[in-house]
């Protein structure tokens, strides 16, 4: 057994960025696995989340499975953190909100330039998308917000190396940003 | 010579003249008031409510607020930091803020006062609105989802182009920016690239066309320092707008 905090992460509707900015840390991330030990995650290919202290949800909530690994998260994370501008506030696909759903699907996959054989899929293995896109604490409590498109590797090491410390996070000016 | 009149902001003493408000003296004294609907050129319009201070137990838009002899203005308690922030985060809810796809990004008033405030997140419950973009004029453009009601075009337009190109109609959340001529198209109205209304949006609403994105990250005008160091957005629109990086 290890006493190492353990650290989930998933992406629900987002384009993957904000864990391409955790793996900007670059070399720090030697120092961050002697502090933590990674369970669900992209990086580890672990797919189902245990127990754990701190996770990082990157995307906002599109479909019922983004709805049910959130839920899940919640369930089993003493801290969750949003982390990036989808998570956040639901993002660049949280434009689609202003269209309905229709509109967004017949315009993918009915009239699209190039579309062959127009059909909206439904299969029952591909989730059911919600009508609009939701910022993530408008589906879960939310303990820490992380803003940025993505945040950048700094404050990404920034906030763990003070959650992990117990220090209030707090961060240099440029570090915040919403895009 | 008449005396110096002086009222406190944080505990610092701040001169002011008869008929100055509190913001009109902090401005002059250099103190930083949080503020989005203000700009020294127009009168006073106290609708966005950021300036909010304390004064003897009651708040006030310092925009608005008289200065008066002795008054102790509290401009940063944690109380007052967090209504201004709970403001800030009301405007973004009420709107659609995608500040990744938005040109005006970096040099966005309303993003630089909530970054100043401490804004994280936007807590509330999106409205996600259903607004539409105007882009009849073949120079400039409206984006109406990230329109604050903040009514400076409508007052540069009315007081100082003497074109009165916008309004506001509706009340409460029904409140919406519109545009006076025939067809409620910016294309039909009056309007030239070259108004003053064209150059005092603090947010990305109204934009020129055929440019966008040009200073790169890091370089734009709140990248590096602060609001209440760098100023207002409007402070720093030349006559050809987004000039005074060149
Ligand atoms: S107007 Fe400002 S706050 Fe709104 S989307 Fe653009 S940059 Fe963000
Ligand atoms: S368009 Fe800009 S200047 Fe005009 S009311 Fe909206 S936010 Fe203010």
């Amino acid at each position: 057994m290890t006493d190492k905090i353990r650290v989930s992460t998933a992406t629900l509707c987002g384009c993957f960025g904000c864990h391409m900015s955790l793996l900007d840390i670059d070399e720090r991330i030697l120092e961050l696995v002697q502090l933590v030990e990674f369970d669900r995650s992209p990086i580890t290919d672990i797919k189902t989340v245990g127990d754990c202290d701190i996770g990082l949800i990157e995307g906002g909530v599109a479909n019922a499975e983004n709805v049910e690994v959130l839920r899940d998260f919640r369930k089993h994370c003493k801290v969750l953190v949003a982390v990036g501008a989808c998570a956040v506030n639901g993002g660049i696909p949280a434009m689609r909100n202003t269209f309905e759903l229709k509109e967004c699907l017949e315009e993918a996959y009915i009239d699209g330039i190039g579309v062959a054989n127009p059909q909206i899929p439904n299969d029952p293995e591909i989730p059911m998308l919600l009508n609009k896109v939701h910022p993530i604490h408008e589906v879960v409590k939310v303990d820490y917000f992380l803003p940025g498109c993505p945040p950048s590797a700094d404050a990404i090491w920034t906030f763990l190396t003070e959650l992990i410390e117990g220090r209030p996070v707090s961060f240099p000016y440029e570090q915040i940003h919403y895009d | 010579m008449s005396e110096i009149k002086t009222f406190r902001l944080d505990g610092v003493a701040i001169e002011f003249k008869d008929g100055d408000t509190i913001m009109d003296a902090a401005l002059r004294a250099g103190a930083y008031i949080p503020h989005l609907c203000h700009n020294p050129e127009f009168t006073p319009h106290g609708s966005c409510r950021v300036c909010l201070v304390e004064v003897s137990g009651r708040r006030v838009s310092a925009c608005t607020q008289p200065a008066a002899t002795g008054l102790d203005v509290d401009n940063s308690s944690g109380a007052i930091v967090e209504e201004r922030r709970n403001l800030l985060q009301m405007l973004f809810v009420e709107g659609n803020h995608v500040c990744p796809g938005c040109e005006k990004s970096g040099a966005c008033q309303l993003q630089a006062v909530a970054y100043y405030t401490g804004m994280l997140s936007p807590h509330y419950t999106h409205f996600f609105p259903q607004r539409s973009v105007d882009a009849s004029h073949p120079d400039t453009m409206i984006d109406f989802n990230r329109c604050i009601l903040c009514e400076l075009c409508v007052r540069a337009s009315r007081d100082i182009d003497r074109k009165h190109v916008f309004s506001i109609s509706g009340r409460g959340i029904g409140s919406h920016l519109t545009i006076n001529s025939p067809g409620g198209k910016l294309g039909d109205s009056t309007f030239a690239a070259t108004d003053k209304a064209a150059r005092v949006c603090p947010v990305g609403a109204i934009l020129p066309k055929h440019r966008g994105y040009e200073q790169p990250i890091g370089e734009r005008l709140y990248d590096r320092l602060p609001v209440s160091i760098v100023g207002d957005v409007a402070a720093h629109e030349s006559g050809d707008q987004g000039d005074e990086h060149d």
